[in-house]
């Protein structure tokens, strides 16, 4: 029977690393860093977890060891945040379509400058394109599952690409939360040795990250197009071995009392279960509302979203990042995967809860019924940023 | 590889691009970079080898009498040879096509 513990959502992530048995961890410990490579540090300093834990001067060379170790068929884990992620940007790139499956925990925070690390997700927003899988969890339990899905997913013989696990800074790493673990032979049975089919081996020789010229380049990125595609369905098939496994289901968008709701909000991490809240209240003044969650941000879940949001005359997004000159990354998304629907609600996109500030549930049934009014009367603006001191 | 670099689908493509048989760089022209070719007009040449050294391509070998030949299969143009050549044997011709 599984345990329940009372812990820090950073170290309940380092206790998930040690059940999933990973052999590397490269990192950068310090700001914004969080305690998960710093626990992870002490269980291998102490003993309690055979692995070897590579401290590096930089992300990019944190994300760089990640490259090898994985090509050498290590179990590869490392965790990131704010800029430290977009240090390690470039990398990024390499390591998926190099086609290896390092585990990544984001810990999502604001961009300087000014400085701010507290949790927003323009970190998350700025390595979208970067052809990593991508999971947006919304509270610890959530995160410590995602840990052996992500693995699993990575590693599958189908898939073969990084993972990137999203969770908000402080609302979600400093916070401590009751979390069922599983036991070791749970995960070992739902998470199979990482079998990578081409590891680097001298007896072997393979050349990784070679030369791509225009004559070949685009047939590549093609292949790895559709191998992302692809790993969609792995991706359900996870979470569905998942929930039989541990009693916890999964799917790429989530719904919450959303069933024939004509108004939706549209979240993504832990702000979503503050907007519970007040669809709550709502809900209980006789309001027709609901909320949907992105879970699986790439690849983009757009027949889900489709199906969510179907019959919904208005979906209201709130986007936690900024994209200057534009307005809000997801709800662009959100706008694209209706473009070819004949029926279409009014969609109306908010960017708030930048660098920590909080939305309440208060906030959210504002935003709400802001969002309804806009939806009747229209905007002369693309976007409004919610709580902004005009 | 059977098929032609020209002609690999994006079906063909290894698994993250990589590379399992050794010598592969050796198939790919990276003569057709060029925008000019070496010349060498063998009145002027006086054999020393200048020119090979200087290839940073590698791509220049001696014929059997003695004089020094660009491979235009891997010569990507660059003239440090021409530049290098004092007898100024080897002048760059612009590729017409």
């Amino acid at each position: 029977m599984a345990k329940r513990e009372g812990i820090e959502v950073s170290r309940a992530i380092t206790v998930a690393c040690k059940l999933a048995n990973i052999d590397v961890v490269a990192a950068y410990p310090i700001t914004p860093q969080t305690h998960i490579v710093e626990d992870l540090a002490k269980l291998v300093a102490n003993g309690e977890l055979e692995a070897s834990f590579i401290p590096v001067e930089s992300e990019h060379s944190a994300m760089s060891v990640c490259l090898g170790a994985a090509a050498v068929g290590a179990r590869t884990f490392t965790a990131t945040a704010g800029q430290g992620l977009e240090l390690m940007h470039e990398v990024l790139y390499i390591a998926s379509s190099m086609r290896l499956p390092i585990v990544m925990t984001v810990v999502n925070r604001a961009l300087s400058a000014p400085i701010n690390i507290w949790g927003d997700h323009s970190d998350a927003m700025a390595v979208r394109d970067t052809g990593w899988i991508q999971i947006f969890v919304e509270n610890g339990q959530q995160a410590v599952d995602s840990m052996f899905c992500a693995f699993r997913i990575a590693e599958d013989q189908r898939v073969l690409l990084p993972v990137m696990v999203h969770l908000d800074g402080f609302h979600l790493t400093h916070v401590v939360e009751p979390i069922f673990f599983p036991e070791p032979n749970e995960v070992d049975q739902f998470l199979p040795p990482n079998q990578y089919p081409l590891p680097l081996n001298p007896d072997k020789p393979v050349a990784m990250g070679d030369f791509g010229p225009p004559f070949i380049y685009t047939e590549i990125k093609k292949a790895q197009e559709v191998n992302i595609e692809a790993a969609k369905e792995v991706v359900l098939e996870c979470w569905q071995d998942f929930g039989e496994r541990f009693g916890r289901y999964y799917s790429p968008v989530e719904c919450y009392r959303s069933e024939g709701a004509k108004v939706l909000l549209l979240t993504m991490g832990s702000f979503s279960e503050t907007a519970m809240e007040a669809i709550d209240k709502m809900k209980g003044e006789g309001k027709n509302v609901g909320l949907i969650r992105i879970r699986l941000w790439r690849p983009f879940p757009f027949k889900e979203i489709r199906q969510a949001a179907k019959g919904a005359e208005v979906l209201i997004v709130l986007d936690r990042a900024l994209s200057f000159g534009y307005g809000g990354p997801v709800c662009s998304e959100i706008k694209s995967a209706f473009y070819h629907e004949d029926k279409c609600p009014k969609i109306v996109s908010f960017v708030g809860g930048l660098g920590g500030r909080d939305i309440s549930p208060g906030g959210f049934e504002q935003m709400i019924n802001r969002g309804i009014e806009i939806a009747r009367t229209g905007s002369e603006q693309e976007f409004e940023m919610f709580g902004v001191r005009e | 590889m059977t098929k032609r670099e020209n002609e690999l689908t994006w079906k063909d493509i290894e698994t993250g691009f990589i590379v399992t048989e050794p010598g592969s760089a050796r198939q790919y022209r990276t003569g057709d970079w060029k925008s000019e070719r070496p010349i060498v007009d063998k009145s002027k040449c006086i054999k020393c080898g200048l020119c090979f050294i200087y290839c940073p391509e590698g791509c220049i070998q001696q014929d059997a009498e003695g004089y020094y030949e660009a491979d235009l299969f891997y010569c990507k143009g660059c003239g440090i040879c021409a530049r290098e050549c004092w007898p100024k044997a080897i002048t760059m011709v612009e590729e017409e096509s």
